[in-house]
């Protein structure tokens, strides 16, 4: 774990870099967040993803699923993979400042 | 007279019905269970049915068999359950009303989910084995089959059982060999998982078999459709898999009444808490088995000791005393690797697969996270286990709860 300074603000990031609290996270920390992904540039389809994420965890407490992301979002899983490549899940819960979503067994 | 009422009478459903029909006080409790189907499968067998292990007959039994004789049982597909009103209503009208209920109606596979999986090919050259119809036709594919490139492919995670597929390309590998054809045949393990398993020592040595038995990984892949014309697997991202052969594990989805009665997630599986097993939602509604949206395994085994926490709270719920917070995520789960040999795992929501003996720590006579002959014999008379005591509810000399005994940490 280590503390970071995103968009001017301090941070504590886990050892993979996602944000420890959720709650720390501002809009301003997602395009820095998105650099470290590989993602140079946030477009607004990548806004709505990010903006249903953080909306829907603080509803359900739980980092959504690319399915739920389909079905409650309506999200098409093809275009979460365009926008989000190799793992949308993982990527765009870290760019959104959610903490790295459970793998199930 | 107050009524309890068990939806799904599989292998966690069984188990609860022959617990709690003994114990809850006959003037004061009646329980009813409800089934939409005659026919008990042992699952775990069908891992075997390809390679002409297990045939079908080792594998079913009449689910009536296993009812006690003093409760209610009644064959009849559930049209919808309404926990707001305490009831639920079957497919020929009939309603059934409740004071307590108990879910455990399991999962299933829905290969409709992929686009282009359930076309002409489906059972021809791509096939389930986590069905009896799938297992039956992919042995009579197998038998035949003269090489060529067999891919199995796990479609998304939760699967029950998840390391059967891993078993599966195991005893891919022992059977071919012993068919004399293991050079003309190519064996593919494609998961979306990062490594060969979920949890990261056992994912290794896990890993470490796939090689050495030279079947080749490729993990992160998140199979998005099929191309039957061209024998192509294709994931999200348009990366290619080409098959003569593809073994698939289809979405895992719990049963379609939890969706239509809008008790479930995404995937019908029911919100409940992971240690006492009662429903998020309804307190008098406790769920078991596969049914579940815990992030423990899909599993008998895990039914198994979730049904010793839920006797419990069952009677403490009817008592009304406070709930046990029990159920630790504990999971035992025997993996067949070939050629006589298996290896073991035990672990639970916290604690990973660790190396060890099982269950007399330095005893064994089973060792986890390594191979050997006894696990073996553990795997295969597992079946013994399930039928004659395991769904009769009896006690296991295994505790419910993990421990760290006989574990060594690495
Ligand atoms: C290939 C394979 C290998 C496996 N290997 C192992 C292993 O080695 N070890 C292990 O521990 N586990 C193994 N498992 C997993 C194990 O079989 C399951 O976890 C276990 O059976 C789950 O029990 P359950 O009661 O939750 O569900 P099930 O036993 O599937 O029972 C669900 C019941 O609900 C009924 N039902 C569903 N919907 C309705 C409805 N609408 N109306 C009425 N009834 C309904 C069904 O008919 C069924 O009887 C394996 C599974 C598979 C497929």
């Amino acid at each position: 774990m280590a503390t970071a300074t995103l968009a001017g603000i301090t941070v504590e990031r886990d050892d993979e870099g996602y944000l420890k609290n959720p709650n720390d996270w501002t809009e301003e920390m997602a395009p820095e967040l998105a650099k470290e992904m590989g993602i140079d540039t946030l477009t607004d389809e990548h806004w709505k993803v990010i903006r249903f994420m953080r909306q829907d965890f603080q509803e359900k407490g739980q980092v959504p699923t690319i399915r739920r992301m389909k079905v409650a979002g309506g999200i098409p899983v093809k275009d979460l993979y365009n926008l989000f490549p190799k793992g949308p899940a993982k990527k765009a819960a870290y760019i959104a400042g959610l903490g790295k979503p459970h793998g199930c067994i | 007279m107050k009524h309890l009422l068990i939806v799904g009478g599989g292998t966690a459903g069984t188990m609860m019905a022959n617990k709690l029909a003994p114990v809850l006080d006959s003037d004061q409790w009646r329980i009813t269970l409800i089934d939409e189907h005659e026919t008990h499968y042992y699952q775990p067998g069908f891992l075997f049915i390809p390679w002409g292990i297990y045939n079908k007959q080792d594998v079913i039994k009449p689910k009536r068999d296993f009812y006690p004789s003093n409760i209610d049982v009644i064959i009849a597909p559930i049209e919808i359950i309404e926990p707001d009103a305490n009831r639920v209503k079957l497919a020929d009208g009939r309603v059934i009303v409740y004071d307590l209920m108990i879910i455990a109606t399991g999962s299933r596979i829905n290969p409709g989910e992929t686009e282009g999986m359930l076309g002409d090919k489906w059972h021809k050259n791509i096939f389930d084995f986590y069905t009896i119809e799938g297992a039956t036709a992919l042995r009579n594919f197998i038998k035949y089959w003269e090489g060529g490139k067999m891919v199995v492919n796990v479609v998304e995670m939760p699967i029950k059982c998840p390391v059967a597929p891993l078993e599966f390309v195991f005893l891919a590998d022992w059977y071919f060999t012993e068919q004399g054809i293991r050079d003309k045949v190519d064996i593919e393990y494609v998961t979306p998982l990062p490594g060969a398993f979920t949890k990261p020592i056992a994912a290794k040595f896990l890993g470490e078999f796939l090689t050495k038995k030279n079947i080749k990984l490729t993990s992160d892949f998140s199979a998005g459709r099929v191309d039957q014309e061209n024998n192509t697997l294709y994931s999200w991202e348009e990366e290619a898999i080409n098959y003569d052969l593809l073994v698939t594990i289809p979405t895992n989805m719990g049963s379609e009444v939890i969706g239509r009665s809008g008790m479930g997630d995404e995937l019908n599986f029911i919100p409940t808490d992971p240690h006492t097993l009662q429903s998020k939602k309804w307190d008098n509604v406790f769920v078991l088995g596969d049914a579940t949206d815990l992030p423990s395994s899909k599993a008998g085994s895990v039914a198994h000791f979730e049904a010793d926490v839920l006797f419990e709270n069952i009677q403490r719920y009817i008592d009304g005393r406070p709930l046990k917070a029990a159920f630790d995520g504990h999971a035992n789960c025997y993996i067949e690797s070939g050629f006589g040999k298996g290896i073991l795992i035990d672990f639970n929501y916290d604690v990973e697969p660790l190396p060890g003996k099982f269950p007399l720590p330095g005893i064994g006579p089973f060792s986890l996270l390594q191979e050997t002959r006894m696990n073996h014999w553990g795997k295969m008379t597992f079946r013994w286990v399930y039928w004659n005591l395991l769904l009769k509810g009896a006690e296991l000399p295994i505790e419910a709860q993990m421990t760290m005994a006989g574990k060594k940490r690495v």
